[in-house]
């Protein structure tokens, strides 16, 4: 077997080895803020990879998918401000109240298809937000501070910084696999195809919709994880964390980095948020340029960057 | 009675204002297959016009007309300048290209007016009560509101329905190659009505302006109500629109104003004052989701005129 330089995998392993090494780093120069930063990042990345999911994999174009977030992060805590700080109550509940939700949501939204599939699961994901800003027992509009982070058995502390980044990476990991494991089995190849072509797949006998419908609630369950994980690391939940803009983010995470593709997510979250921190240094107005540079991404760039580095790999080792 | 009657004409006033909104998004959508989030950022910059010229002129309707005129322009250079360019491309991309139009809008009127917000007086003669029926008085400016839509409303039919342009706007709908086969100027065409779907946004926004404060993010939250009207109506149907902007308009102001009341007769008082405002809100959704249940295409399918 002939070994080609494959740009994309360099590429790739460079970034996880970065993300590996982040906190020896930040130990060094004793950059808290990096940390937190990459935090952010991590956990973020893992709700897109979720969302590539169902956008990139199964075609369901959802918009509600900061939901799941906020849903994930206010089990937390909610159960936190009960009194209740056990991780292996919230967690689960967590992953239980998302996969419901998504279940619920996506039994619906998935009998349509196109925009209207768009607009509803935005519409349904706004209803989450106005629900949750109208509970005033959790602070309602301004938010639910967390006392204390979910407590597992000893060694497992959250609260240290170094451990918590590493935990959500593993996480991030874990789901990254998960997903490449999905997308490869019978399952992801019948979702897959009935994205390309869902009236074919149900003339050969796949129940699509059954099939789209558990892509869905995976996908929901495994953002709600992300929730659960933003809600312990900002110690705080609101119901901006599942504003509508958020589900945006998180799209253009995805198509910046490459919808369809097992790393894409990982490389849009990156550079979205690591855009965001040098942009927003520059000029307190910095979404004036990141507008329109999506709409450039969109017009001139649509693989994103996973394609990008496909393109580039290609010439490199043809030319 | 009296607080009833009020509560149904404010159901009417925003409902027609919703439909407004909602007419410019599904006129955009069933002509150039175009989603447009960034609508809501058309009835934004209508509110922060209209505050501004009215500021300049001195005139309230001065100020208006010179804000609709503005939006009606802004919309048709974004059309130029970048939607041209979305046409025939997947509905993602048209997301992700508006929602940074979105970013771009907000910030930019950050920039220009600052991050307070503004506020549009209301002129004297507009700013009284109107007797509609003995013993009931009502808002003239929420009258004029409505008095206004209504003739919009109308409007709109008659260019739709009666006029060349309308002919033309229904034949784009229904086939686009084909008109632009026949010779008529399609980029033109989609120009003005993305501009007439802007400056309707526009009017929505400015019309609002003196009820609610000026501010960044106004039009988020409109938009989405803008979006399940479309859901519920049928996308790409200006008379689905109309039924379901004002059914929405109606359940959401009856609902704000009664609901609490509603579960009081079910539950404690106090179960009900916590669970009113969220479940009210919920109510929307709830008829979008029956709809939907029943009818996955909306009310009006744009599709079987």
């Amino acid at each position: 077997m002939r070994w080609t330089l494959d740009l994309r995998t360099v590429v790739v392993v460079l970034l996880l080895v970065a993300l590996v090494l982040l906190p020896v780093y930040v130990e060094l120069t004793g950059s808290r803020f990096l940390l937190t930063l990459f935090t952010r990042i991590v956990i973020l990345a893992l709700a897109a990879v979720s969302l590539n999911l169902i956008l990139g994999y199964g075609g369901m174009m959802s918009f509600g998918h900061a939901a799941y977030l906020g849903i994930g992060g206010y089990a937390v805590g909610m159960l936190a401000f009960e009194g209740i700080t056990s991780g292996f109550v919230q967690w689960p509940v967590a992953l239980l109240a998302s996969a419901l939700f998504a279940l619920v949501i996506g039994a619906l939204s998935l009998r349509t298809r196109g925009v209207y599939f768009i607009m509803i699961t935005l519409a349904f994901a706004q209803m989450a937000y106005y629900i949750v800003a109208g509970l005033a027992r959790y602070g309602g509009d301004d938010g639910l501070t967390i006392q204390k982070r979910s407590q597992f058995f000893p060694p497992l502390n959250l609260s240290n910084k170094i451990q918590f980044y590493y935990i959500c990476l593993a996480l991030l990991f874990a789901s990254i696999y998960l997903v490449w494991r999905l997308v490869n089995s019978r399952f992801g190849m019948a979702v897959q195809g009935a994205r390309s072509n869902d009236t074919r797949m149900r003339a050969i006998g796949f129940p699509t919709y059954r099939y789209k419908l558990i892509c869905f609630v995976i996908a929901g369950t495994l953002c709600g994880l992300a929730g659960a994980l933003l809600a312990n690391h900002t110690d705080f939940v609101s119901p901006a964390m599942m504003y509508w803009t958020r589900s945006g983010d998180l799209i253009v995470m995805v198509v910046l980095g490459g919808m369809g593709s097992i790393f894409g997510p990982l490389f849009g979250a990156v550079a979205l948020l690591v855009l965001e921190e040098v942009l927003s240094g520059i000029t307190e107005y910095w979404q004036i340029i990141l507008g329109p540079l999506l709409l450039l991404v969109v017009l001139f760039a649509r693989g994103g960057i996973d394609g990008l580095l496909g393109k580039v790999g290609q010439k490199v080792n043809h030319g | 009675m009296t607080l009833f009657i009020e509560q149904c004409l404010n159901g009417l006033q925003f409902g027609l204002l919703l439909f407004l909104l909602a007419a410019g998004l599904t006129l955009v959508f069933g002509i150039m297959d175009l989603v447009n989030l960034a609508h809501g950022s058309l009835y934004m910059l209508g509110a922060y016009f209209a505050a501004t010229f009215a500021a300049w002129t001195g005139s309230f309707v001065l100020g208006a007309i010179l804000a609709l005129a503005a939006t009606l322009l802004v919309g048709m250079a974004v059309e130029v300048i970048a939607m041209r360019r979305l046409y025939g491309r997947d509905h993602l991309d048209h997301v992700l290209a508006t929602f940074g139009l979105i970013l771009f809008f907000d910030e930019l009127v950050r920039l220009i007016w600052g991050a307070g917000g503004m506020s549009l007086p209301l002129p004297s003669w507009l700013n009284t009560s109107v007797r509609i029926l003995p013993g009931v008085d009502y808002s003239a400016y929420k009258l004029s509101i409505i008095v206004v839509s209504l003739a919009v409303a109308v409007f709109l039919y008659i260019l739709v329905m009666r006029t060349r342009l309308g002919m033309l706007i229904r034949a784009g709908a229904s086939n686009r190659e084909m008109i632009g086969a026949l010779g008529v100027n399609i980029k033109l065409l989609f120009t003005l009505v993305f501009g007439l779907g802007a400056a309707l946004a526009g009017l929505a926004g400015l019309m609002q302006a003196p009820i609610l404060t000026v501010q960044i993010g106004m039009g988020e939250n409109i938009l989405i109500l803008a979006f399940v009207i479309t859901v519920i109506g049928g996308i790409g149907s200006i008379r689905g629109a109309f039924v379901a902007a004002i059914m929405v308009g109606f359940i959401d102001t009856l609902g704000r104003a009664y609901f609490t009341d509603l579960l009081r007769l079910a539950f404690t008082k106090e179960t009900a004052a916590t669970a009113a405002p969220a479940l009210s809100s919920m109510l929307i959704y709830l008829l979008m989701a029956i709809v939907l249940v029943i009818r996955p295409e909306g009310l009006f399918p744009a599709g079987s005129k």
